[in-house]
Formats: structure tokens, sequence, C-alpha cells
């Protein structure tokens, strides 16, 4: 009974959702997003992200049968936006996991509205992060020698000593994991759909992917049981992830990649920018199936605050990276912050700092926070800043470092910007096939948190 | 040829249902199935459930993950093909963490997964409750409790009015496909 008292919303509270629905008003207008024709909207959106996963494909094959000679990068500049777009879907990619996870341990039930969508977009995010290393490798056909599968071509092992392969592992379970727990999340809401289902089709597809569900009180024991472990098995997970991708940098020699720092700033880069991403997907969402009900503007106001919070510790920890360069006394590591600033790429720098450091101040003043106008333009401003924070780490350490007669520069072609172009395709279809086929909002977690009619204190 | 499954009753608030379930238990029955379009906190108790053991699966499978990690790096670098890269040692613990740490998490979740359905018997295509029409609206807005008639105390006439006592908004046997 503790815990029923604490679902209850205090009486001060604002609600968390609006316009005092009933259950049936939730499961209805959840529901009503995958039953009905989707909005002209839609289907504009599909053309367009449809044609740039096509383009993707077709750069893809095309790198296949050429080679990787027709990115830009070369030597020195070994990772360019290959890993540059790795990192920043990976960081996207965080924002999911951390709502559903971080977020629920955390007890915080406003995340209940965004958690399902927020997981499919990191589920997405992750799904394009993978071609780029996969892609980079040169011999993609030859991807199951980054795992340690007994083979006749390949007689040795794979380093585990190198963190790339920890990278291998840290994403791939990340994937696996995250996939799980959005399916599980969704097995009650896809029963609700099946129950709800009025064509054979439907009712044969929903009846397959919620494996049977009926909401017994024996059945929600062991789910919710499932899902705290979920949760708490994520949380480090999601932490750890980014941690990794940071060590691929922070473990080698280079200057300007060897710092201490990494770990903590990237994976508080990660999250400020799969929360952008959020907010960016979220807005559009809201207004195209009318739920700004059940995502309030509390819930934009409420992300618009964690943007704050992770721009201002990613900004002290460009604050730090310099503060490093200069108190280490190394005139190498001094050299690649001098040249951030001032050399051929100090335009990079200047624009990641204008869009991840002072961008997101604006959400200082509440009035920002809860305009819809704003926050769309700050969450692009900060996706824009977090590419150019990854473009910045990759490409000016690597383009000078401690020889300057093996100095160069980066030029990206057309199958650089066409590839990245594409994998930003592929997320959108992606993401609007979750919108229109899935549950876009948790429907059983969202009646956990209004009022029960048959509550004491009512409506 | 059918058989009565057993009886269902409606409720329209987690309140009614929870305060049902006592009731009922308190006189004597046992075979009892409540069903809530989302987690009823309280029900559990009122139902007598046992604590889930995921837990237990979840930190056995972390275990073997943790086993297994350092069984894979250690045998690998160190035993079945040695190779000395920038200096380092074969085999050390420091640098083996990250992926101890990535397969105890990964088994660990396949363990809650996979464990969390079987302990509820799923996937299971066909259950006599989805036979009632109305019993669709346990997953949107009623609050459903199926008294099996397989229960010792259960009587063809009395334990539906019983649950109408109860407040229930309806009752309704449920016939199982022999």
């Amino acid at each position: 009974m503790a815990d029923l008292a604490i679902r209850q919303p205090l009486p001060l509270e604002t609600p968390l959702i609006e316009g005092q629905p009933t259950y049936g008003d939730i499961s209805r207008d959840v529901a009503r997003v995958v039953e009905s024709r989707p909005p002209r909207f839609w289907y504009i959106a599909l053309a367009v992200s449809g044609t740039l996963t096509l383009v993707l494909l077709g750069v893809l094959t095309h790198l296949v049968r050429t080679g990787i000679g027709i990115w830009g990068n070369n030597q020195p500049v070994g990772w360019a936006w290959d890993i540059t777009n790795f990192v920043f879907w990976i960081g996207i990619g965080h924002a999911g996991t951390l709502i559903s996870a971080i977020l629920f341990l955390f007890r915080q039930r406003w995340r209940t509205s965004i958690n399902r969508a927020a997981e499919a977009m990191t589920i997405f995010a992750v799904m394009c992060a993978g071609i780029f290393p996969l892609m980079h490798t040169g011999r993609p056909w030859r991807a199951y020698w980054l795992f340690p599968i007994p083979n006749q071509d390949l007689v040795l092992w794979q380093n585990f000593r190198s963190p790339l392969m920890w990278d291998v592992f840290a994403v791939s379970t990340y994937f696996t994991v995250s996939l799980l727990f959005w399916y599980v999340g969704m097995i009650p809401d896809l029963a609700t759909l099946r129950d709800r289902a009025t064509t054979r089709i439907r009712q044969l597809v929903y009846g397959l992917l919620s494996l049977g569900w009926r909401g017994s009180a024996r059945h929600w024991s062991h789910y919710e049981k499932a899902y705290l472990l979920l949760a708490g098995l994520s949380t480090p997970l999601v932490l750890s992830v980014h941690s990794i991708v940071s060590f691929d940098f922070a473990v080698s020699i280079l200057p300007g990649w060897h710092a201490t720092i990494f770990p903590p700033y990237f994976v508080a880069g990660a999250i400020f920018s799969g929360f952008a991403m959020v907010i960016t997907l979220m807005i559009i969402a809201r207004r195209v199936y009318r739920l700004e009900h059940l995502i309030t503007m509390t819930h934009m106001e409420n992300m618009c605050k964690i943007l704050l919070a992770t721009g201002t510790i990613v900004g002290y920890s460009y604050a730090v990276e310099f503060f490093t360069a200069f108190f280490s006394g190394n005139p190498y590591e001094r050299y690649v912050f001098i040249n951030r600033v001032t050399g051929p790429y100090a335009w990079a720098i200047w624009t990641m700092f204008a869009c991840n450091v002072f961008a997101p101040q604006l959400f200082w003043f509440r009035m920002f926070r809860r305009s819809i106008p704003v926050m769309f333009a700050v969450s692009i401003i900060v996706n824009v800043g977090m590419w150019f924070e990854r473009f910045n780490i990759i490409v000016t350490s690597l383009h000078r470092d401690f020889l300057p007669s093996s100095w160069g520069h980066f030029t990206p072609t057309i199958y650089d910007v066409l590839t990245f172009a594409g994998s930003v395709g592929l997320f959108l279809t992606l993401f609007l096939l979750f919108l229109r086929f899935l549950p876009v909002i948790a429907i059983s977690e969202v009646k956990g948190v209004i009022p029960s009619p048959g509550g004491k204190g009512g409506h | 040829m059918s058989r009565l499954y057993g009886v269902v009753a409606e409720f329209d608030s987690p309140e009614a249902l929870v305060e049902a379930v006592r009731k009922v238990r308190a006189q004597g029955f046992t075979r009892l199935e409540a069903c809530t379009p989302f987690p009823v906190h309280g029900l559990d108790e009122a139902l007598g459930l046992r604590r889930s053991p995921l837990g237990w699966f979840a930190l056995a499978a972390a275990g073997v993950g943790v086993a297994a990690a350092l069984l894979l790096q250690w045998w690998t670098g160190a035993v079945d093909y040695p190779l000395v890269v920038g200096g380092k040692p074969y085999f050390a613990l420091w640098p083996s963490v990250p992926i101890t740490f990535e397969l105890a998490v990964l088994l660990a979740s396949f363990a809650t997964v996979f464990g969390m359905l079987a302990l509820n018997g799923l996937p299971r295509l066909y259950h006599p409750l989805f036979e009632d029409e109305e019993f669709r609206r346990a997953s949107d807005d009623r609050f459903v409790l199926a008294v099996e008639a397989t229960d010792p105390v259960f009587h063809a006439t009395e334990t539906p009015a019983l649950l109408e006592r109860l407040g229930a908004l309806a009752v309704r046997p449920v016939e199982e496909k022999a």
C-alpha cells in the first residue's frame, strides 16, 4: 500500500497529464496514432527520408565495390567523417536509455510519456552508428572477425587489449540490451493494440508480438521485477558505452585525445545530444499526432532543463581540456589546442562553442524553456554543435600531431556528405515507421501516473 | 465440447479490484487471476503472491558472464595464441574490465527477459480468458478478477453472486474450448 500512496500525485503537484483523461482515453489517444490513416505530413516525411535511405544504399554499394578511398580520409587523417558520424549517432542513442533507466530509478514519473519514443530513437541511432565502423573496416563482409568466433580464415584471436575491441563489445551489448528493454516495455501495450484490433492481420501481428500477455497480477509481478532489473543493468551500461567509446581516443597517445576527462565528458555530451534529438522529434510528433495533453509543456520544459545542465557540463569539460593542455606544459598538447582555436579548422571549434555552450544558456529563462520555437531551434543547433565537437576531436587532433613533416589537411568528398545525409534518412525512416506501427507512448505506464477513478482524492 | 473455466468479474478501478480480491481470499478462494491494464500496487499482497525470484536469475547469469569473459580473454590472449602487442602483458585484469562488464550485463539482461517470460508462461497463444469477448478491456480500462471453476470453494451460482455483491460491474461465466 505504501507504493500505491507514492503513485498518487500530491494535491499541489501539477498533473503530468493534462485534461484529466480516463484510462480508456489514454488507450484510445495512443492507439489512434497507429489505427488511423497517417496524416499527410507522415507521407511527405517518409518520401524525403526514404529517398535519403536509398541514397545511403547507393553510396554504400559504391563504397563496397570501390573501397573507402571514395571518402576523404587519408593519412594522417585516417578517421574523419565516418568516425565522427559513429560517435555522433552513438551519442544520440544515449538519451533513450537514460530516460528509460536512470530516470526510472530516480522515480521521475514524467518520463512515462516520452520513454517509448526515446528508446526507439536510441535503437535507430545505434543502428545508424553501426554502419560507419562497419564500413570503415574496408571489408565489411569480414565483420565477423570482430567477434571471437573460431574460423578457418583468421588463425589468430582478436586483441582484447585494444579499446577498439572493447568498443565492439560495448556497442553490441548496448544495442541488444536497449532492444530487449524497448521490447519488454512494449509487450503490455502491444496487447492493448491486439485487444483493440479490428482486422485479422492486426490481431495476428499484434497477437504474436504481445506473446499472449493478459495483464495478470502474476505477469505484472515478474514484469515489474524484470523492468527494474533491466533499468538497474542499463544504468551502468549506458555510462560505460560512451566511456568506452571515449577510450578509443583516450587510451591512445595522440595529443588532444590522451585525456583523462574523456569518459565523463563524452557521457555528458552524449546525453546532451540525445536529449536535443528527443526534443526535436517530440516537438514534431506531439504536434502532428495531437498528443500535446500527454507529452505536455512540463515534459518539454524538463527536457530543456536537462539540456541546460548537460550543456553546461560539456562547456566545463571544454574549459578543462584547455586548462589541462596549458597546465601540462607539454608543447605538443598545447599546440593542438592553439591550433584548434586558430588553425585551419578554427571555424569548426567556434561553431561548436556557440552551439553547445552558449545556445542552451537560454534555458535559464522559463520563457524560453516553454517556447516551442525556441526549443526546436536550440535542439537543432545543439545537434549541429555536437557533430562539430566530434569533428574537432577527431580531425584537428589527427591532422597535426608530433611531426610537422607528416601534417596534412582533410577535406570531405561528396560521398562523405551523402553517407551522412543517408544515415539521417535511415534514422528518420525507421522513426516514421515506428510512429506508424508501434505504440508511441507507453500506455500502461501513463495509466499508472494518472489519478484513479476510485482513488480517495478522486480527480 | 466446452467446459466451464470459471467466472470473470469486471471492476472499474484498481481500488475496487484490490478490495474484492481481499474479500474473496478471505472466503477461502485460492485459484484466482486478477488482470489489469497496468501494474496495481497492493494487488500482489492481496493475492498473496511471492516475490519474483528474477533477481537471482540475473545475478547467476552475471556471474557466468564475468567468468566466461575472463576465461575468454585469458585463454585467447595468454594460452592459445600469445602475441606481443605494444609490449603489453598477455593478460591483465584492468584491460579486461570493459569486456567483462559488458558480457556480465548482456547475460544478466538475457536472463532477466527470458526468465520473466518463462516464469509468466509466455509466449502463450491461447488462454481460456481470451474466450470472453469483454476480457479485452482488461488491457484498456477494466480491472478483471477471474475465479477458476477448479477452485475447491467454487460454486456455479453463489460465486457470481458474491462477486456482484463486491461491486463488480458485470459478472460472466467463461467457457473453455476443450
